[in-house]
């Protein structure tokens, strides 16, 4: 197994091109365990570890772009003013040990239907800042992410960035799992709100082959929330959760059942907003 | 020797009844200590186990030769090149070292392989040919014991029933309820593992992580067909056991790789092949019907039990023994009709669990007396009072508890520890139901209180010869510095018997410097299994023989020297005095003339078999346990957050505090995963979670506070007056937690686990009693009520 250590982009670049099929190393944290499961047999690796490109985040006043590296601790230490959604959804997954490992990058190119930062990211409408020898370019998340654990991502592309619009009123990310801590989430909701466009945010991860938004659920709360007293009534704030739950798409298997999944997207839904509009209010 | 370092501990230490700290503590805590999967030789060879990836299947044929062609591989194996004996089992030989014409389970060995390389062991194992026919599995117990036998010993493994007083009586209020309980893993950190060494005599040095090394000893000389004494055994360090290691899994494979190849062989199974390689808890499906009279008295109990035993029996004779024997909870019932079967089906095989039989039967029993509690409106824990055992009862098999039998006292303790004041974590948010995933808010959440009482016998019982031995040697260096050498085949599985057999030495012979020994085969007998809670009591009771044997020789030599009759001298803190003339000799002068070498053999009280009615003494010994668990639930996703638990445990005496100490917390989060997420996943006995992502073992936010208030009645018969302690904090933590779920919701919850969908999609309250009527205050710090 050929093992390349670039210390640029452009060097990473160049090595995933001189080595088609190199399996890209962020944290390893999905990586690895495939490997010691038995699952790939990887014949080269490029390791992005020291790719300062990959590193650190900027804001201005409309988004915020995150590097493809930035770990989970790293969000949580950095980013919980800024984007307090994605700081709570990087607290919620695995241990100590995988957080200062696993990474921004790697979680959107895993692509799995359970990710868990990928619905906030969904939610802030995210865009994938992509690097590769024909250039760069910048997919929207809901784009790159095609199926589960699969991309449009072309051969020999990296992931260099994440940008998310700027939130401009409270998120809030819920996470449902039969254990309280180091769980793969069964359901998943990252529900925010906008006061000033007067929309509603609403995606949601576990219950379909990708993370999805819940279109009709959010023009229903854009619709019926007070916007002037940051409140809506009970019963639009369950039929809200209603809604979410009926756009999820949930299986069954050996982690939870479909039944549960939908229930659980509506009663975190529900939540989410109640969140969102008490901290507005 | 390989793994050595590590294993032969020197301590000094202080007697009996001090929390003397573990000698192994520091170096696990640090990763220093060496464990099975480290064990390491120069140019050894790897193994690995080609297993079933069908449940139930003909095999029509097996072709090691696209393994033996890929470079590297030095052996490959199947049925056909066990030289002995061809099947194992700890209590029947029914299982098969390798399949040859049947798979009877998901998983099963077919073939194993040695190569110079795990990764190229891997692929060769893979690499061997089978031709399977499928066969439809029977996976459910019930249909099992109507089918046709999926082995020649037939499908029901054993019947065990009990009829106790007057089958025909019948209580003024009766409650009736099934209940069931799902398949739950060891789960211990330290996968299977060990090295075997091929020896110039042609028998074989095995380095392994187990619970019982003589009795692997004689299944592995069995199927090598060799003599007992050409199999040495040693105890490698050992990551966790509870039950998991009883059985034998690589022992075989690996010594028959070693012999063929001529050269070491280790083998390390990954977390997944671990949870194909050991038998788990059995899954059982209970009926209880309870009568009682208007004052609260029981009157009889009803039950029909049923475990599934999966593909081989393993342990399950016993285990089904202890359910139906167990099957009332500590309580007293002049009337019981019990019949409890154990069957064989194609699930995984179920063997040796901490709690073994009582966990499952508890589940039973303490949902059907909060049953009974609710219907005759009194409260629960007046109820388990009002029929708790005494000492000199009956239990239900007719046998009168001569022991001390401190049920009142437990449950006592339980529930008069004081009630959580509060959320107390660093970030409250956490502490909720749903933890790190920020799920609930406070007004989510309601609260519920649970209690539940349990019992279990200690070492084997039925009439088994459960002895233990032990070696002391006792010798002087040239500084007159004295040392005990102690030889016990006694698996330290992190029950802490090397602290223990430091503190005996002390307590019976005085401050002298103790190495314990590896545990092996050949420097002294069998200790019998580290199961059973038992080892305090007869690991414990051999090296207080043994201590003994060592006093009156030194008795003798002291009377030799000081000219005075033995009767006249007494042992005195390694000294011995004349109690006639006063005069002293240090046991260091005595030991100039040699070191005293002696091994001694403790049996405990012999115990009956059970009769045709299941009549009989049975069983040596009891311990009991009450908990209280307080539970947050968050009604609308069903997640559940153990808040607190608080137990009274009766240990006879804690010989260690702090050892007792940590078996009651690590026993009690075993108890609480069962109750509320721990479960291997079958589907039509496939396993779907063999993984630590997928089977779910508590972490610290799922672990509660724990209160315990240790009960210090000495049992009479008892070594040192100590009960075993490892068992009861599993068996009624996790249906303390169930009763207080109940409490909180109002739903009857008959199933363990507990799901988030059996809370969160039920569609009303379905308890008999009425939820608005708050009894937690009974339950809580003030029971004014009792």
């Amino acid at each position: 197994m050929a093992l390349a250590v670039p210390s640029t982009l452009d060097e990473a670049i160049d090595a995933v091109a001189g080595a088609p099929d190199a399996q890209l190393l962020a944290g390893g944290t999905d990586f690895c365990v495939q490997v010691s499961f038995g699952l790939r047999r990887p014949t080269g690796v490029v390791s992005l570890r020291r790719v300062d490109d990959l590193r650190g985040w900027s804001a201005d006043s409309d988004t915020i772009t995150i590097g493809a590296s930035t770990t989970y601790t790293a969000m949580i230490e950095q980013l919980t003013g800024l984007l307090p959604a994605l700081a709570g959804a990087a607290r919620s997954v695995g241990s100590p040990q995988i957080r200062n490992m696993g990474t921004l990058g790697g979680n959107v190119a895993t692509a799995s239907p359970a990710g868990d930062t990928l619905p906030v990211l969904l939610g802030l409408d995210a865009r994938v800042g992509l690097a590769g020898t024909t250039g760069r370019r910048s997919v929207a998340l809901h784009d790159l992410v095609t199926g589960p654990k699969r991309t449009s991502m072309l051969p020999g592309e990296i992931i260099v960035d994440v940008t998310t619009r700027r939130p401009r009123g409270p998120q809030h990310f819920l996470k449902v799992g039969t254990r309280n801590a180091m769980v793969i989430s069964i359901a998943s909701a990252a529900v925010g709100i906008d006061p000033e466009a007067e929309t509603v945010s609403c995606a949601l991860g576990s219950v379909g082959p990708v993370p999805l938004r819940a279109p009709q659920a959010e023009a229903f709360a854009a619709s019926e929330i007070d916007w002037a007293a940051m409140t809506a009534s009970d019963s639009a704030l369950a039929r809200f959760g209603s809604l979410a739950a009926s756009e999820a798409s949930p299986i069954d298997d050996h982690r939870s059942s479909a039944a549960y999944r939908r229930a659980a997207v509506a009663v975190i839904a529900e939540r989410g907003l109640r969140r969102c509009l008490r901290d507005a209010g | 020797m390989p793994g050595s370092s590590g294993m032969t501990t020197r301590t000094r230490t202080t007697g009996l009844g001090k929390s003397e700290l573990r000698p192994d503590g520091i170096p696990k805590v640090r990763g220093e200590f060496a464990f099975s999967s480290d064990l390491w030789m120069d140019a050894m060879l790897w193994g690995h186990t080609l297993r079933s990836p069908h449940v139930s299947a003909r095999i029509r044929s097996v072709d090691l030769r696209p393994a033996l062609a890929i470079p590297g591989v030095r052996a490959a194996i199947a049925a056909s090149d066990v030289p002995g004996r061809p099947t194992f089992g700890l209590e029947v030989a029914d299982q098969p070292v390798f399949a040859s014409d049947v798979v009877r389970y998901h998983g099963e060995p077919i073939a194993a392989v040695a190569a110079d390389h795990p990764e190229t062991a891997r692929l060769a194992a893979r690499a061997v040919l089978v031709e399977y026919e499928l066969v439809e599995p029977v996976v459910d117990a019930e249909v099992a014991l109507r089918s046709d036998p999926l082995h020649p010993d037939g499908n029901l493994f054993r019947h065990v029933r009990i009829r106790h007083g007057d089958p025909g009586i019948v209580g003024d209020v009766v409650v009736e309820g099934t209940y069931e309980v799902g398949m739950q893993d060891q789960a211990f950190l330290g996968p299977e593992s060990g090295l075997a060494v091929p020896g110039e005599d042609g028998g074989v040095d095995l380095y392994i992580a187990t619970q019982w090394l003589h009795v692997d000893r004689d299944q592995i000389a069995a199927s090598l067909g060799l003599p007992a004494s050409l199999v040495r055994l040693h105890l490698a360090g050992v990551g966790g056991a509870f039950g998991g290691r009883e059985d034998v899994s690589l022992q075989i494979h690996l010594c028959l790789l070693a012999l063929r190849c001529g050269r070491p062989v280790k083998m390390v199974y990954s977390r997944e092949e671990s949870f194909f390689g050991h038998v788990h808890r059995h899954p059982a499906k209970m009926w209880y019907r309870h009568h009682a009279d208007y004052a609260g008295n029981l009157v009889k109990v009803e039950a029909r039990l049923v475990l599934d035993g999966g593909a081989y029996l393993s342990s399950s004779n016993a285990v089904v023994s202890n359910a139906a024997c167990f099957a009332p909870g500590p309580y007293r019932v002049a009337n019981a009709t019990i019949d409890a079967y154990a069957v064989r089906t194609n699930n995984p095989p179920c063997g040796a669990m901490r709690g073994f039989g009582s966990v499952q039967v508890c589940y039973g029993h303490e949902a059907q007396m909060d049953k009974l509690a609710a219907a005759l409106h009194v409260d629960p824990v007046d109820l388990r009072l009002r029929n708790a055992l005494r000492r000199y009862d009956r239990m239900i098999t007719g046998q009168v508890l001569t022991g001390v039998v401190p049920v009142r006292e437990v449950i006592e303790a339980a529930v008069g520890l004081p009630m959580p004041s509060g959320r107390c974590l660093e970030d409250p948010a956490l502490s909720l139901p749903g933890g790190a995933g920020l799920s609930a808010d406070v007004s989510d959440v309601s609260r519920g209180v649970g209690v539940a009482v349990s019992f279990k016998n200690i070492a084997y019982s039925e009439g088994f010869d459960d002895y233990a031995s032990a070696r002391v040697r006792l010798e002087s260096d040239d500084s007159a510095n004295v040392t005990a050498t102690v030889f016990i085949a006694t698996a330290e599985v992190g029950q802490g018997f090397v602290t223990l057999a430091g503190q005996i030495i002390a307590e019976e012979l005085g401050p002298f410097g103790v190495v314990l020994a590896q545990a092996n085969t050949s420097d002294v007998g069998s200790a019998g299994s580290s199961s059973a809670s038992r080892q305090t009591w007869m690991s414990g009771g051999a090296l207080m023989l043994a201590c003994a044997a060592v006093r009156h020789i030194l008795s003798e030599r002291a009377a030799s020297e000081l000219d005075e009759p033995a009767a006249a001298v007494a042992y005195d803190t390694g000294e011995l005095r004349s109690t006639v003339s006063g005069r002293r000799v240090t046991a260091a002068e005595l030991l100039i003339s040699g070191p005293i070498d002696v091994e001694e053999v403790y049996h405990h009280r012999p115990t009956m078999a059970l009769d045709a009615d299941g009549q009989g003494d049975a069983h040596l010994s009891l311990m009991f346990a009450a908990h209280r668990a307080v539970v947050d639930v968050d009604r609308g996703l069903g997640l559940v957050k153990v808040v607190q638990v608080s137990t009274g445990q009766d240990v006879g005496r804690a010989l260690n505090p702090l050892a007792v100490t940590g078996q009651i917390e690590g026993g009690i989060a075993q108890g609480i995963g069962l109750a509320v997420m721990e479960e291997i996943i079958l589907d039509e006995g496939r396993v779907r979670n063999a993984s630590f992502t997928d089977y779910l073992i508590p972490t610290s936010l799922d672990m509660p506070d724990v209160l315990a208030t240790l009960i210090e009645q000495p049992e009479p018969e008892a070594p040192f007056g100590a009960k075993g302690v490892g068992e009861p904090p599993t068996i009624s933590s996790g249906p303390a937690v169930l009763a207080a779920i109940r409490a909180a919701t109002g739903l009857e919850l008959t199933r363990a686990p507990v799901r988030p969908e059996h809370i969160a999609l039920s569609d009303g309250i379905h308890t008999v009693s009425d939820p608005s009527e708050d009894r937690s205050s009974m339950l809580a710090g003030d029971n004014a009520g009792l």
